[in-house]
Formats: C-alpha cells, sequence, structure tokens
C-alpha cells in the first residue's frame, strides 16, 4: 500500500515551483516548506503580498528573488491592507474595462508579528470590508527574523529573546493569542488551521479557501528549529506533535461551522511535543502538568464547537513525517 | 465648456478627482480632510464617479491601500491632515521608493500636541525629505488645478514618483471662492492614460519591494533624488501646456511685484494672497516691496530662488512650521542653504507665523517688512505670540 501511494502521490502535486531554490531559509524551516506548497496549490494565477519578515528578508535580498509569481512587499503592518489594495484596484479597473475579467488569487502571506500584533488591525479592517482574498498567517511563534523575540502568538512558557526563562520567569506569561478564532469572528466563509507536516490537508485548505468569494483565513503553524531551538531534521515531526498533542489542533471554521479535521481517541502527552524543543527545556514537572491541562481545556473547547459536525468522517491523511 | 461656480474648494478638489477619471480612492476621516473624501463617497455613491471607494481602518492602510492599488495599474487618490499623514509616515518614503504615481491632498493642518484641528505647515514639512513632489496651492484655483496637473506629472514615465498637493486647513479648505471647473471634453485634451511601467500581472512575474544590503541601498535612494530634480523639467513642460490649454499660468516660484524690490516676502499656501494684499498696501506708500510665492517645495527650486532674489537686499520667509530645537523653521534651513556660498549681503530674516490656525493678517506683514528693513536679522523669531 504505502508503496503505492508513494508513487502516486507525486502524481497529485502541482509540478511547479514558484517559490523556488536559492533562497536563504534556514535548515528545516517550515516555513519555506509551507509556503512552496500554499504556492502549489495556489497555482500560477496568484498574486502575493508579505510583510516585513523571515518569509521577505530569505526570499528577495535585490537583485535576487525566489519568487516565480508577483510579489509585493511594502512593511510590517500592512500587507491586508496592500493586498486588499490591489484587489479593489483589480476590482474597479475590471468594472470600467480596463483591465480583463480573469479573476486573479490575491494572498497576502504574513508572519505571527506581522499577522496577530502589528499587522492585526490592517488585517481586521480587511477582513471587516469583505475583500476577494486571502490571508495565510505561518506562525512560528515568535519574532524569528529580528532574533527570536516573543510575540502575541508565543505560547506560555516557551522562552524567547525577550521572554527569556530565569530564576523568576517562566519564559512567556501569556497564552497564544488565538488568532484563527479572531479571524473567524469577522463572519468569514473560510478559516482554518493547517500545519506544513500535513502537506495534503493544508493544499487542500488552500484550494477550499480559494474556492470562497470574501476574506479568508489560515493560520498555519510553521516549525521554526533556530527559534525553537530543535534539531534541524526534526521540523516535519514537530509539527505533526503539535497536532496529535492538541497544542496545535487542525480545523476549519467553514461558513460560521467548526469542523476538526484530526480527531484522536486520546491526545498524546504535551511532554511529547515540548521536550524535543530547547525553548521548553526549562520547564519543570509542574509547569508542564499546567500546560497539560491548559492543552486538555483548549481541546474539550474545540470538541465542544465541533459537535455537531463529529459525525462527519475524520480525515485519515498521512502526515508528512 | 468650462464654467465659473462659487464652490468650496474641498468639493473642487473632489471635482478634479472625478474629472481626472480616479479608479481608485482610499482614506481615512481626518478634520480638515473631511469634506473632500465625503463629496468623493457621494460621487461613486451616486454613480458620478466609477471608482473603487475604500473606507480604511486608519491612514496607515489608506497609504497601503493606495499602495496596492497603485501598483496594481489603477490612477488612484487619497487626502489627509496631520495625524493622519504622520500615520502614514513610515509608508511616504516607500510610496516615492517604489516609484508610485499616487495623488495626495494634504489639508494642511497643526500637529498635536495640543491637539489643534486648525491650520498650519507643521504636518507637511515631517515628509520634506520623503521623495514625494509638493506643491502649495494658495486659492481654490490652484487647488483644482494641481490637483489634475498632480496626476499627469506623477504618471508621466520620466517621473513616477508620488505628488502631494497642498491646501491650508480651513482658510482655504472650507472656503467658497469662484473657481473655474473644467469641461470634461476640454479636460481630456490635457489628460493622459495612466499605464504603470510595471505591471502587476501573473503571466509576468516582477517582485515588488526587494530589500537592499548596503551595496544597493545608496544607488536605490540616488535614482529616486535623480527623479525627483529631472521631475521639475517635467512640471514645467505639464505646467505650460496647460497654461496653453487653459490660459492659467504657474511657476514653481510666483513672484510679485519683485523687480525693483529691495524688501522681498516669501510665503507657502493661502497666507500668499493675505501678502499680496499687504504688498499692493505697503507700495502706495512707496516702499520697495515684493512678495516671492513658493509654489514648488520638491524639487526645492534652488536656482529660481537664487535668480528672483537678485535684486534684493533683503529677504523675510513667513513660514508656518518649527523646527523645535533648531534653527527656525524647515524653509529658513533650506532657503539659507541656497544662498550660502553664493551671496552674503543677502538679509534673510525666518519669521515663523500663524501656527495652528492663528490668524496672519495684512498688518502683520507690513510690521515684518517695517521690522526687517530697521533691524538685522536673528536667527530666527516667532511672531504674534504671547510672552
Amino acid at each position: 500500500m504505502s508503496e503505492k501511494f508513494s508513487v502516486y502521490v507525486p502524481n497529485l502535486v502541482n509540478k511547479d515551483e514558484n517559490f523556488v531554490q536559492g533562497h536563504r531559509a534556514c535548515q528545516g524551516c517550515g516555513l519555506a516548506l509551507a509556503v512552496r506548497l500554499i504556492l502549489k496549490a495556489a497555482g500560477r494565477n496568484t498574486i502575493v503580498v508579505s510583510p516585513t519578515g523571515c518569509l521577505e528578508i530569505i526570499s528577495t535580498p535585490y537583485p535576487q528573488s525566489a519568487w516565480n509569481l508577483p510579489w509585493v512587499h511594502v512593511a510590517f503592518e500592512n500587507a491586508a491592507a496592500v493586498a486588499t489594495g490591489i484587489e479593489g484596484a483589480f476590482k474597479a479597473l475590471q468594472a470600467k474595462g480596463k483591465k480583463d475579467d480573469k479573476p486573479v488569487n490575491i494572498i497576502a502571506i504574513g508572519g505571527d508579528g506581522g499577522t496577530a500584533d502589528i499587522g492585526l488591525q490592517a488585517l481586521s479592517g480587511a477582513m471587516e470590508r469583505g475583500h476577494d482574498f486571502l490571508y495565510i498567517c505561518v506562525d512560528n511563534e515568535a519574532y524569528m527574523n529580528t532574533g527570536i523575540q516573543r510575540s502575541s502568538s508565543t505560547p506560555f512558557g516557551a522562552s524567547t529573546t525577550t521572554s527569556p526563562s530565569g530564576q523568576a520567569s517562566i519564559g512567556q506569561v501569556t497564552a497564544k493569542k488565538n488568532m484563527t478564532a479572531i479571524a473567524a469572528a469577522h463572519n468569514i466563509p473560510y478559516t482554518a488551521t493547517a500545519c506544513p507536516s500535513y502537506p495534503f490537508d493544508l493544499m487542500e485548505k488552500v484550494k477550499r479557501a480559494l474556492s470562497y468569494r470574501g476574506p479568508k483565513y489560515i493560520h498555519c503553524l510553521v516549525a521554526c528549529p533556530t527559534g525553537w531551538s530543535n534539531a534541524a531534521d526534526l521540523m516535519v515531526r514537530i509539527g505533526s506533535l503539535a497536532v496529535e498533542t492538541g497544542a496545535f489542533p487542525l480545523y476549519e471554521v467553514i461558513e460560521g461551522k467548526y469542523k476538526l479535521n484530526f480527531d484522536f481517541p486520546k491526545l498524546r502527552p504535551i511532554t511529547d511535543y515540548l521536550k524535543i524543543q530547547g525553548r521548553y527545556k526549562h520547564l519543570k514537572p509542574k509547569d508542564i502538568e499546567l500546560i497539560q491541562e491548559k492543552v486538555n481545556n483548549d481541546w474539550k473547547q474545540l470538541k465542544h464547537k465541533v459537535s455537531c459536525d463529529m459525525l462527519a468522517s475524520p480525515s485519515r491523511e498521512r502526515s508528512g513525517e | 465648456m468650462s464654467k465659473r461656480v462659487g464652490l468650496e474648494i474641498s468639493l473642487a478638489i473632489a471635482e478634479a478627482v472625478k474629472l481626472a477619471d480616479t479608479d481608485m480612492i482610499a482614506a481615512y476621516p481626518i478634520t480638515p480632510q473631511t469634506h473632500i473624501v465625503e463629496r468623493l463617497a457621494e460621487m461613486v455613491a451616486e454613480g458620478e464617479l466609477k471608482a473603487a471607494y475604500i473606507n480604511a481602518e486608519s491612514e496607515h492602510s489608506a497609504i497601503s491601500l493606495c499602495v496596492g492599488s497603485s501598483i496594481a495599474g489603477a490612477r488612484t487618490f487619497t487626502a489627509t491632515s496631520a495625524q493622519g499623514l504622520a500615520l502614514m509616515h513610515e509608508i511616504m518614503y516607500i510610496t516615492a521608493a517604489l516609484r508610485l504615481p499616487i495623488v495626495m491632498v494634504v489639508v494642511n493642518r497643526a500637529m498635536s500636541g495640543p491637539l489643534s484641528i486648525w491650520g498650519d505647515h507643521s504636518d507637511v514639512m515631517g515628509e520634506r525629505d520623503t521623495g514625494w513632489i509638493q506643491l502649495f496651492a494658495q486659492n481654490g484655483q490652484e487647488a483644482f488645478d494641481m490637483t489634475l496637473q498632480a496626476f499627469r506629472i506623477a504618471e508621466d514615465h520620466r517621473v513616477l514618483l508620488p505628488v502631494i498637493v497642498n491646501i491650508d486647513g480651513f482658510t482655504l479648505s472650507h472656503v467658497i471662492e469662484p473657481i473655474e471647473i473644467l469641461d470634461q471634453t476640454e479636460l481630456n485634451k490635457f489628460m493622459r492614460t495612466f499605464k504603470p511601467k510595471y505591471p502587476l500581472d501573473p503571466r509576468r512575474p516582477l517582485t515588488f519591494g526587494a530589500f537592499a544590503i548596503p551595496e544597493y541601498y545608496m544607488e536605490a535612494k540616488k535614482q529616486v533624488e535623480q527623479a525627483i530634480f529631472s521631475s521639475k523639467a517635467v512640471i514645467e513642460e505639464v505646467w505650460q501646456e496647460f497654461d496653453k490649454l487653459y490660459g492659467r499660468h504657474y511657476t514653481p516660484i510666483e513672484s510679485y511685484k519683485t523687480e525693483d524690490a529691495k524688501i522681498l516676502l516669501l510665503t507657502l499656501g493661502g497666507i500668499g494672497e493675505t501678502a499680496q494684499t499687504a504688498v499692493d498696501e505697503m507700495r502706495e506708500q512707496g516702499i520697495k516691496v515684493g512678495l516671492l510665492k513658493l509654489v514648488m517645495y520638491r524639487p526645492f527650486p534652488i536656482q529660481e530662488l537664487r535668480d528672483a532674489c537678485k535684486a534684493a537686499q533683503t529677504l523675510v520667509i513667513c513660514e508656518r512650521a518649527m523646527s523645535i530645537g533648531g534653527q527656525g523653521g524647515p524653509i529658513g534651513f533650506e532657503v539659507r542653504s541656497a544662498f550660502y556660498n553664493h551671496r552674503t549681503d543677502l538679509q534673510i530674516h525666518d519669521i515663523i507665523l500663524g501656527l495652528g490656525g492663528r490668524d496672519v493678517k495684512v498688518d502683520d506683514f507690513k510690521v515684518l517688512v517695517k521690522h526687517a528693513s530697521e533691524k538685522k536679522p536673528k536667527e530666527y523669531e516667532l511672531i504674534g505670540v504671547r510672552e
């Protein structure tokens, strides 16, 4: 079965590479893998907007570019505004007969800082106005580009350079901001979480998102060996563990309805996820218990939200490990 | 047929934006800019103007929406004031560096604090170094004309830079004046179609906004510098064409009764007309005084300024902005620099007045001229302020 699967799988995936080799991502960068997959799903008829951040600096040191698609970077906090400016302009030009009617995918891809912190206002404005675009947050849970400073998306207990663990601190003392819930609260047609450790799930979600009109949001967890202090070859494995332990559940909110994509009869203990990352190495057993409790609660709440849809058969996709 | 109508200047600017067949407007409300964008929103709602009108959730997003729109190839307009412009500040540099022909009317208002909705030029002076072309209108007709000219200038492939048209908050923006609104057919002789030099098209993928390492940054900045200096010839060409078609003459510096003047006043914006009245009255008393109105602030018309001051002994700069902790106002710095190494005998008085909407009256200019003819200049002076 698995042999046939590996022969068959490559035929399912778009061969086009639109985020190409030669970029300067660290070894084992989850972001680079995610972007490559996102663009395979979106196809050539796509324009990408990125805020300042890892993605921008790894892909466009002038005069080089890793983008085989039109790509726009303006500043840190405005990717959603720039993307929707393009969308608004295209619509106006089409209405005036100044541009062909061919629809173009407009996708903004930003990090957690550019999305959950400094870019949240612009993103909220863009979603509220109802523009037809997809926003994807590639979340590596801190400001990695500037040197691993905490963001509002950094999880409780993680040590970063501005939320260092120490004698008097556990590290990050606040809980991870729930960006997916914030996006869904804008009553947009499609919201989802994703992770490149589940490549087909990620690509399907990008395609599904693009099939809706209006604002769409995908929150994609991307492991960062540099910032999370893990072996580079564990990047895909860590993403799977984030899902299997319930630290980062994969689900969709389609037209207001929650749908869990990967259910587990029993979650793996959170310590399986935490122990292979240096950013958590200072945690004591009682800290881990606290985190486990939080994960259990969040999982319970999520299951409650999806309970209506739980009859739907769970997806059986192989993770990419 | 073009017609002369009594119209609030803000509404005349909206007429210009409509006549230019603007494709996209993104804005955020701030006093005293509001009448312009309200009128544009109404025009779009009534179907008089076929454009996207996008209500941004901040000025930062308003200019960012404009950047996206301009890259996408749409003729793009926005307007703001004071705090709004300051919030856009970060993106102002990037707009010029990306060479995007966005047109913005800045309805000049004092920077807070204390909070003031009234006029001065402290907002736009903060954008001095960004790479935007800047023009100052002194009345409604100029505001209307310059808004149209701004699109021609900005979108010219020899320029490709954003343009600010400055009008004074309230004393221009909210004033009703007789303004000749050009007829669409008449105007079509002047306007061109906007063709982006580098279209945003998946069939021809391009990277916009790559970052520059130290080996490239200075060259990129030099390109913007060269573009703005060479835009001057294009601006003058556009003005000549405008003059030929509609009979209204524009120059980088407008000179008024300067031929035999020993003392010259220098103004920006609406106080130019007040100063003009003062010059007329002083001339009647036999005082040899003239007036220079700085119309083009960026690129700064250095040579024109030197030429305009050739016969004068004293220059009195009247500016509505101040560089706190520096040597006066930003215009003062620039004008003095223009003469340094060129002539040492010109007495330059840098006068700061009319901040935060404080009235500038005809008599104020008379006092300034009298004062300047009797005393040596100080570094700078604030006038009309209680001790």
